[in-house]
């Protein structure tokens, strides 16, 4: 399982303010924090300020590998951005992201295979958002096309089939795990990534909403996610649905995070 | 000890599956005799991990890796043995009364054993003092574990010593019992020799019983 770690993203308010008085302490202890929590991946976005979105991630970038030695997950829609960020990572990054629109495709994936990054891909096209699992599996299988004729390998491609708040939509945790399954099903090697925070958008105890959305996307064949590594509910909830799908033989990553006060 | 020795120790303890092959190995190319390789290093850290878990410092999984790890170290060095090296400690048949069908319990106390060097036939669960009898006259073990978790199934027990003791057998093999309604009381009541309140007691009951 591949935890991209999402505390740094500009559109919560701390860290907006942090990268507007270039708070070095603030963004490098969010990055150790998740670090020590077990990111795979520290996910860095700048998004919430338009036109200077490029020079805030330079910075934030730069920080935060200054106090971790972990992959970046570099969070822009915008080739441009992502390409004037690429040369400055130490470690092979992710991407996150594109989608089927033609201006992010055309500029985003050229960078991916030359580089040999991993790249996060949605379920998206410039007149569709899919949104039941049959969309979301027609949207995939042109990303699996489009990746695999750049010539970059199936394995670095992450497929997030995008996940919409219940609240609005009463079908969307269902068609979510039915994509996932799916996808998986349809193109073995492929990997599929998802945010949790979208699906509890209006309703109470969004947390426990989210977790227990992780547990059923896993169960499903989610193989990594981007969430709050440190968040200890959250935490304890997958290291749990691990061990129960037999990702986990003899529970021993579960006790392990046990033993170091992980598991809530 | 050598190094290696504390080595393959260790590796038992902290679960190392992939490793203690490959640490076997360099014992027996360092000329260590086998029956070290087996009692310092392999043996002793059951005795370590029957302990850590009798006081609750590990876990059931945790406890059933170290068995594992310890179980590919054996079959390592199992070939290498000279006879009368390779003799079992000793011979136990367990199993689990007749109407019980609980095996969790049972299932340890036989890694465990198996892990410190007995041979044990596991006869399974809902026994029959019937087929146990015929299997006790036919493989005359030094001990029989009996197990048991209900209190409704625990009478199994006392019944099975009483024909036991019918066909002469009783006399000729220890008996000890274990499961979470027995005890020490119970298990003197009932005439049995002795009783495990885990798997490391069992162990460690088990090599008293037979003095090894």
């Amino acid at each position: 399982m591949l935890i991209v770690a999402e505390r740094i993203n500009s559109s919560r308010r701390s860290i907006e303010r942090a990268l507007e008085a270039n708070d070095v302490n603030l963004i490098q202890a969010e990055a150790t924090a998740q670090a020590a929590a077990g990111a795979d991946y520290i996910d860095v976005n700048a998004g919430t300020f338009i036109g200077d979105e490029l020079d805030r991630l330079k910075w934030a970038v730069e920080i935060v590998q200054e106090a971790v030695d972990l992959p970046i997950c570099i969070d822009s829609p915008d080739a441009a951005v992502i390409e004037a960020v690429v040369p400055l990572v130490k470690r092979s990054p992710m991407i996150n992201s594109i989608t089927l629109e033609p201006l992010r495709l055309e500029g985003i994936l050229p960078m991916v295979a030359e580089h040999g990054t991993k790249v996060i891909g949605l379920c998206q096209s410039e007149d569709t958002m899919a949104e039941s699992a049959e969309e979301k599996l027609q949207l995939a299988s042109q990303l699996v096309e489009r990746v695999t004729k750049a010539g970059i390998p199936l394995d670095d491609l992450y497929i997030d089939p995008l996940v919409y708040p219940l609240a609005t939509n009463p079908q969307s945790a269902l068609a979510t795990m039915d994509g996932i399954g799916r996808i998986m099903e349809e193109f073995p090697g492929v990997h599929t990534i998802c945010g949790l925070t979208n699906i509890s958008y209006g309703v109470p105890k969004r947390k426990l909403m989210n977790r227990t959305f992780l547990v059923t996307a896993i169960s499903r064949g989610l193989d990594a996610v981007i969430l709050d590594p440190t968040d200890n509910h959250l935490f304890g909830a997958l290291k749990a649905v691990l061990a129960l799908i037999s990702k986990d033989e003899y529970c021993i990553d579960y006790i392990g995070a046990f033993r170091e006060g992980r598991l809530e | 000890m050598s190094d290696t020795l504390q080595q393959i120790n260790d590796a038992v303890i902290t679960r190392k599956r992939a490793e203690i092959q490959g640490l076997v190995t360099r014992a027996i190319e360092e000329g260590i005799e086998p029956k070290l390789i087996i009692e310092d290093g392999l043996i002793s850290a059951m005795d370590v991990i029957g302990k850590q878990f009798s006081d609750s410092d590990i876990f059931v999984p945790e406890m059933l890796v170290s068995a594992l790890t310890m179980k590919l170290g054996l079959d390592s060095v199992k070939p290498l043995l000279k006879s009368e090296d390779s003799e079992p400690k000793g011979t136990i048949i367990l199993g689990t009364v007749k109407g019980d069908i609980h095996d969790i319990g049972k299932n340890i106390v036989k890694m465990m054993l198996e892990g410190s060097g007995f041979e044990v036939v596991d006869l399974g669960v809902d026994l029959t003092v019937e087929k146990l009898v015929e299997q006790i006259d036919t493989i005359r073990p030094d001990i029989l574990g009996l197990s048991a978790l209900l209190t409704t199934t625990m009478p199994e027990m006392k019944n099975t010593i009483q024909e036991l003791q019918e066909k002469g057998l009783r006399e000729k093999i220890k008996i000890m019992v274990g499961g979470a309604p027995v005890s020490n009381s119970f298990a003197e009541e009932i005439g049995a020799d002795g009783y495990g309140a885990d798997a490391a007691e069992a162990v460690v009951l088990a090599r008293k019983l037979i003095g090894v």
